[in-house]
């Protein structure tokens, strides 16, 4: 169930935005299948009639007052930035030529 | 001065509030003893140039009268998960190298605002994906007991930084155990709180759900202190509880009082105490339930049939959430960015970025994580995986029906040799067997030393867990079971920890202020 092939990391790895050398996605490719086999024993014990946990300690309706709170300058905001212009963060082109 | 760095937390402090030694003596003491081992330990990525008036201006106000926190003046070490104002904050990873966050986490606003003295940074596994620092992209920390032996992770640094007398406390992050399992492999102690009660605000997440920020310290009761100091609820933390929290110094300080083992239930997890466990640390492991029986605790032997599954679960968990926290490392923010040869789409920037700045197990973890994500693989993995974490919670809830506090070793082995596991995945996630089940219970765990394996002569450690919200019950009985431990030996495990060869760069701190 769980093989995992060359060409599922590849498409793995676009989903993730990595641009993996086509050495590392042989290694992953190995390494993933290994790791998949050892913990696709969870499914042996989640019957349908366990519930599922997404937090440990649950709480309800987290709110806070509608007011402006404290924030960051936009200087504070764009200091890590790569690129910006003094207001706004600068990325390269959104779309390539065959779009 | 040097005696000063052999201080406990709470020694220092009150040497401090008595004036018998300055804030500034202090921090020059532990930044010196830095500048001496830290090029063979390397526990710190940065340390602070702005300690030493940091520890000036804690001098003046406690001169000019001013009632200060019962940690003011004291050093402390910062892993580097946390967002620092003034520091740079890059998780062990070369994808946020140099950057200098706009805000500090809140845990490290509440240790500033108490007079502690933040001396740096210490190293970390890159995003804390790791069990001994190797996977740190500035290079690994060497284990002070023996510089070719890991110091355990992912807070193998701040581990360090207290075994090697750099800092008498350090701030740490728990997802899987990496506050307890450094501990353990370091003969330092470190506690995960109850999920909650500390703000992950400015923490750089790792899997939101798992992620506990705790204190890292030579003693049960600094442990206990440091907790006091960053508890509480923040409303910048949507998960953070709004519980009063009783003080966890004070539980320390009840565990000091004769008679506080006597009629304690405690439970031993077979699941935890298994076959692969090295025989040194059963062996200590043995040790330590004789000295509790002796001192009158009920020992009993429980079982929890779904920690078998609690490692593949967190393996799922963890690099699902992982994968959805680090998407905000896409070079348009902040950190780093690589442009392709000739250019390219913001998209194509994006990859090349990630492809550069992500190490090897940070990749390995985002794309598992994408997998237990995808369409057709989600129930199987993703959906089991949450349902293993509902098993693993009601078996803790069966098992605190019937005992006070559940006992197992830290670790199942002692620290091992730098790059033996580093190209062995799955041996490398065994390392956190142990420790793995509170995280995804949110339930609260501590580690403290119990004592040498016999065959490497190297620490081992006994874990203590409570249910949720029951912190204080560590505390109390850890530091009775510290208490035990050392008037049983005569002496303090990190008394055994051999002393570091200092280097001449002690006089690089002269005349700082």
């Amino acid at each position: 169930m769980s093989e995992i092939t060359r060409e599922q990391v590849e498409h793995l790895a676009g989903l993730a935005r990595i641009a993996l050398t086509p050495d590392e996605i042989d290694k992953l490719t190995g390494e993933l299948g290994h790791i998949v086999d050892s913990i696709a024993k969870v499914s042996e014990v989640a019957n349908a009639d366990v519930p599922a946990t997404s937090h440990p300690i649950p709480l309800s309706n987290v709110f806070r007052d509608d007011v402006v709170g404290e924030t960051l300058t936009q200087e504070q905001a764009l200091a890590g930035a790569p690129e910006h212009d003094g207001t706004r963060f600068k990325v390269s082109a959104i779309l390539g030529e065959e779009q | 001065m040097t005696d000063l760095i052999h201080l406990s937390a709470a020694d220092l402090a009150s040497k401090l509030q008595s004036r018998e030694v300055s804030s500034v003596e202090a921090t020059k003491a532990h930044l010196d003893r830095i500048a001496g081992v830290d090029g063979d330990v390397h526990a710190f990525l940065h340390v602070n140039a702005g300690a030493l008036a940091t520890a000036k201006s804690i001098d003046e106000r406690r001169a000019a009268g001013e009632t200060l926190g019962e940690l003011a003046g004291v050093p402390i070490a910062v892993k580097d998960v946390l967002c620092t104002i003034g520091m740079p904050s890059t998780s062990g990873s070369k994808i946020l190298e140099g950057w200098i966050p706009p805000y500090d986490a809140t845990a490290v606003a509440k240790v500033r605002a108490a007079g502690l003295v933040p001396l740096g940074k210490t190293n970390m596994d890159e995003f804390a994906m790791g069990s001994s620092t190797e996977f740190s992209a500035y290079g690994p920390t060497h284990n002070p007991w023996n510089l070719d032996r890991i110091p355990g992770g992912s807070g193998g640094g701040s581990a360090a930084a207290v075994a090697a007398f750099e800092a008498p406390l350090a701030l740490g992050s728990d997802t899987g155990g990496s506050i307890r399992q450094p501990g353990a492999v370091t003969g330092t102690v470190g506690v995960k709180p109850t999920y909650g009660s500390v703000s992950r605000y400015g923490a750089i997440a790792l899997a939101s759900s798992l992620d506990q920020i705790g204190p890292v310290s030579r003693t049960v009761l600094d442990s206990a202190l440091l907790h006091d100091v960053i508890k509480g609820h923040d409303p910048r933390d949507s998960t953070s509880l709004r519980d009063e929290w009783p003080s966890f110094a004070d539980a320390a300080r009840a565990g000091l009082a004769p008679g506080s083992l006597q009629g304690v239930k405690v439970g031993i997890v077979r699941e935890l105490n298994g076959d692969g466990f090295q025989a040194g640390v059963k062996a200590r492991f043995a040790d330590a339930v004789a000295l509790l029986t002796a001192a009158g605790a009920e020992i009993v032997e429980v079982s929890a049939p779904s920690f078998e599954y609690a490692i593949s679960a967190y393996y799922l968990i963890l690099p699902a959430e992982a994968s959805s926290n680090l998407a905000k490392f896409d070079s348009v923010r902040f950190g780093l960015r690589v442009t392709p040869e000739g250019g390219g789409t913001v998209e194509q920037v994006m990859a090349a970025t990630r492809e550069q700045g992500f190490g090897p197990e940070v990749k390995r973890r985002i794309i598992l994580g994408t997998y237990a994500l995808s369409a057709g693989y989600y129930d199987a993995y993703y959906g089991s995986a949450q349902k293993v974490r509902t098993l693993v919670q009601r078996d803790f809830s069966r098992l605190f029906d019937e005992v006070d506090v559940l006992i197992s070793p830290s670790a199942p082995t002692t620290a091992f040799p730098i790059g033996e596991k580093i190209d062995d995945p799955l041996a490398m996630y065994l390392n956190d067997l142990t420790t793995i089940p509170a995280n995804l219970a949110g339930i609260p765990g501590l580690s403290l030393p119990m004592g040498l394996a016999d065959e490497d002569g190297l620490p081992t450690g006994i874990q203590l867990m409570a249910p949720a919200r029951e912190d204080a019950r560590l505390y109390t009985y850890g530091a009775a079971l510290e208490q035990l431990f050392e008037s049983t030996w005569g002496h303090t495990l990190i008394s055994k920890a051999p002393s570091l060869s200092v280097s001449e760069q002690s006089a690089a701190t002269e005349g700082v202020v």
